[in-house]
């Protein structure tokens, strides 16, 4: 019997396929160790939210706290400002005393990008355009950090945030199980854990009631409803005493009535801003507002040092531990909308799973079947290819820490009747020669020969398509793309290198013998 | 085992005569039909809202569609069986952009009366993702279109390259044509299968047209009517196998792949069997259509041999040192 002859071909194969069953291990046993290849959220259940940012929202709040600043610089500094408003993304004051014009003057010159026009002793104030492009992109990339602080937070594995595009935040939550999560997460996205502390309007707190928003608006008041309830109004000072952005920490405890509250503390200019507005105003009282609905109005007795104090109202525990985690990450500079939104829940995931299993095992049978009656040892040749192929390709896949999706296990169904097309090329080719009466050992290698730019050429335009659905693809048809492509590339390694290797390792053998029939499905020899 | 008659020459030239009027007119009677009644998009590209129920039994439609009815929001929703008695789709055009309300939520309270049941899937695309992924879609398609063509005139001749986006175009425009007919919703599935089958369809019209570069350059026969016919038949037998093979896989996709992918299994399906159907008939024959000369062909080759030889002896002689 003759001996096996061994070539460079075959030895790139069987490292491929040391290397394809090698690392497709640790995902056919999902074992701890070792990439694996994740599922992706329509196959393991979860939720993927894209997220729009209201950005305009953000500038608003930036002259809003412009506005805190210039008053509170006004007041330590006994500049008296009247009629001082805010309108929109504008900020108007009058200045009673042209002796201080310049104090101010100088105080405006520290705010960046601040636009600022005069008229005698009235000025109107408002961001340049570089300013508020500033902000915008401020605002997302705090968005991202902001939303990614808090899911981390909340103890989900392995969430997912990203900017996409310009203006859009890809929110991915793999693994959501119940719709009470699901609830939790979405509204610790969405909450914008804007902080402030009000001044309330004492002046005018009786008149609560029958005042419209816009006349509160005149005396530079704003109207906001109660945390406990809608009907229950507030008259307060519009331009907050300080805001979140000045809080260091927030942790929950308990009250005296064992009711789950929130501690927070400020940061050094925010403990001596508050520490010199409640040594101003005692007597009087602060509200306590998250996003806009006021938590409680306590009045100030005395001065309160060291910067802290204890948001209460009802919460639940987990809400109060919902609210810590958005308060501690920072407050969203600008609130978010929902664009797209697609979630999917671990059954359905579980049946994509074995639907798309049960498709790959029975095409991949079904093509192997044919492949060896009708080509007889060559099919058995090109299975071993197509076997390996799927191998690397899982290999591949988990070493890229890509996502396995559902229309990227369409791909790898697909992979399988693509692949075998090389060999089905070759074949035919081989067969062709082989009737033009031609020695198999030299037919085979012919054929290898003829076939190549064919196989490359087809390869190539598959691949551009490929590449082009990944780049413009969304989600799920990335992993279509992917899979398709690495099968492809793959399949000219098993395909073409893989098979020419083991005909020459067997070529002694093919040499002595005649059978066409045998080797190459061939009905009579020629 | 052969299927294939392998030393026969069909004349597909002349049978092509007729399948490209057939087809290039259906062809363009599915781009009328797509002007005139269009496709029917899902919500990935028009916006919209679905929800996916499954129930432990039967699911009671009726009574959901009285259920939804009290709330203006699902006013003018479609509520339908999807895939099994069990599961229902419920789809409706508004969407929400809260992000801390969910429509899920909404039918799970709203339906607690209908029987047990469990929300499967939740998808809401607003309306403005819905434009950005239609023209990404469409960019896809045109781009892959350009990226092959351009590879195509590389690599074989312009004339190829002609050939071969008509047929694409061919492939693209019957595939809707069937899709408006068969009523499939277009949706990013869709989309993909409709991409895969461009990459797959320029495959087979590859092989073909290596054969004929292939058969340019050994025959003698000036005739592109008999090289053609000697290319088409000499693939045939591949062309075929593979179809089958793949026709194979994607056949069970469609069988067990479940409802989700049915859109996307039943396009690639289609697409198989139009795109090996036009590489045969259309995108060899078309090159005769486009008046590829072989004559021209055969004398730009031998021109290009000709300057590589020149070259080869300018090198020779320059590094001889005699010029």
């Amino acid at each position: 019997m003759p001996k096996g002859k061994f070539n460079y071909r075959l030895v790139i194969f069987l490292i491929a396929i040391i290397f394809g069953v090698g690392f497709s291990m640790p995902t056919f046993l999902q074992s701890e160790k070792g990439a694996k290849i994740a599922l992706g959220l329509d196959l393991q259940g979860g939720l993927h939210m894209l997220l729009g940012v209201q950005t305009e929202e953000a500038i608003k709040s930036k002259v809003k706290s412009i506005a805190s600043s210039i008053k509170f610089f006004a007041q330590s500094g006994d500049i008296i400002i009247d009629d001082f408003r805010i309108d929109e993304e504008v900020l108007s004051l009058t200045l009673l005393d042209k002796d201080e014009e310049k104090k101010l003057d100088e105080m405006l010159k520290t705010i960046s990008g601040l636009q600022v026009s005069k008229e005698s002793l009235h000025y109107t104030l408002s961001l340049n355009d570089k300013e508020k492009e500033l902000i915008r992109e401020y605002a997302i990339t705090q968005a991202v950090e902001t939303i990614r602080n808090r899911l981390d937070q909340f103890g989900l594995a392995e969430p997912n945030v990203a900017k996409q595009g310009n203006d859009k935040i890809l929110v991915e939550l793999p693994g959501i199980k119940t719709a009470e999560d699901e609830q939790r997460a979405r509204e610790l996205i969405a909450k914008a854990a804007h902080l402030q502390l009000m001044a309330v309007d004492e002046k005018r707190k009786d008149r609560v009631n029958t005042m419209s928003p816009t006349e509160a608006a005149q005396y530079g008041d704003v109207i906001l409803a109660d945390a406990r309830s809608e009907q229950v109004r507030h008259i307060l000072k519009e331009i907050p005493v300080l805001d979140g952005s000045m809080l260091s920490d927030a942790k929950v405890s308990f009250s005296e009535m064992q009711q789950p509250v929130i501690n927070f503390t400020l940061n050094s200019e925010g403990a001596k801003i508050f520490g010199d507005f409640t040594a101003n105003n005692i007597g009087n009282r602060l509200a306590i507002v998250l996003d806009n609905k006021v938590y409680s109005d306590p009045v100030i007795r005395e001065r309160i040092g060291g910067g802290s104090g204890q948001i209460s109202g009802g919460f639940s525990v987990k809400e109060a531990h919902d609210v810590a985690i958005a308060l501690r990450s920072g407050a969203l500079l600008a609130p978010v909308t929902l664009l797209e939104k697609r979630s999917i829940g671990p059954s359905l995931g579980a049946d994509s799973i074995q639907a798309s299993l049960m498709a790959l095992v029975s095409g991949f049978l079904l093509v192997s079947v044919f492949m060896l009656f009708y080509y007889r040892i060559a099919g058995i040749v090109a299975n071993i290819a197509l076997i390996v192929n799927l191998f690397l390709l899982i290999s591949i896949m988990a070493l890229f820490g890509a996502t396995l999706t559902l229309p990227g296990m369409a791909g790898i169904v697909l992979t399988i009747g693509m692949a075998v097309d090389a060999n089905v090329i070759i074949n035919e080719r081989i067969r062709e020669l082989l009737r033009q009466g031609m020695p198999m050992a030299q037919a085979i290698d012919r054929g290898y020969e003829n076939a190549m730019s064919a196989i490359l050429d087809s390869n190539i335009t598959s691949i551009i398509t490929s590449v082009l659905l990944y780049v413009y693809g969304t989600g799920p048809i990335k992993g279509f793309a992917i899979s398709t492509a690495i099968g492809i590339s793959v399949s000219m390694l098993t395909a073409i290198l893989g098979t020419h290797g083991i005909y020459q390792f067997f070529m002694p053998r093919i040499e002595k013998s005649k059978n066409l029939s045998l080797w190459f499905g061939l009905k009579r020899s020629y | 085992m052969e299927f294939f008659p392998h030393h026969k020459i069909y004349d597909f030239m002349k049978m092509s005569r007729f399948f490209i009027a057939t087809t290039l007119s259906l062809a363009l009677l599915s781009v009328i039909l797509f002007f005139t009644q269009g496709l029917s998009y899902g919500i990935d590209f028009s916006g919209g809202t679905i929800v996916q129920l499954k129930y432990e039994q039967k699911a009671p439609i009726d009574q959901i569609r009285e259920d939804l009815a009290k709330d203006k929001m699902f006013s003018g929703a479609l509520i339908t069986e999807f895939g099994s008695p069990e599961e229902v789709q419920i789809r409706f055009a508004s969407t929400s952009g809260n992000v801390s309300e969910d429509v899920g939520d909404k039918v799970r309270a709203m339906l607690r009366e209908t029987g047990k049941f469990d929300v499967r899937k939740v998808d809401i695309v607003g309306p403005k993702v819905g434009g950005e992924l239609r023209e990404k879609g469409i960019m896809a398609a045109i781009l892959s279109m350009l990226g092959i063509m351009i590879y195509v005139a590389f690599r074989f001749e312009w004339t190829f390259a002609v050939a071969s986006i008509i047929t694409l175009l061919h492939d693209v425009a019957l595939t809707i044509g069937v899709l408006i007919l068969f009523n499939v919703e277009m949706s990013l599935d869709v989309l993909a299968a409709i991409l895969t089958l461009i990459g797959y369809s320029i495959n087979d019209t590859i092989i073909i047209y290596d054969r004929i570069r292939e058969e340019l350059k050994s025959t003698k026969d000036m005739n592109l009517m008999h090289i053609i016919n000697t290319s088409v038949s000499k693939t045939l037998s591949r062309t075929i196998l593979t179809v089958m093979t793949v026709f194979f896989v994607v056949f069970t996709l469609y069988i067990f792949g479940g409802e989700i992918i049915h859109g996307f299994s039943f396009t690639l399906l289609l697409g198989l069997i139009i795109g090996s159907y036009s590489s045969i008939f259309i995108s060899a024959p078309f090159l005769k259509v486009l008046g590829f000369s072989v004559e021209d062909y055969k004398n730009k080759i031998a021109l290009k041999e000709k300057n590589r030889i020149e070259k080869n002896k300018m090198r020779s002689m320059y590094e001889k040192g005699t010029v």
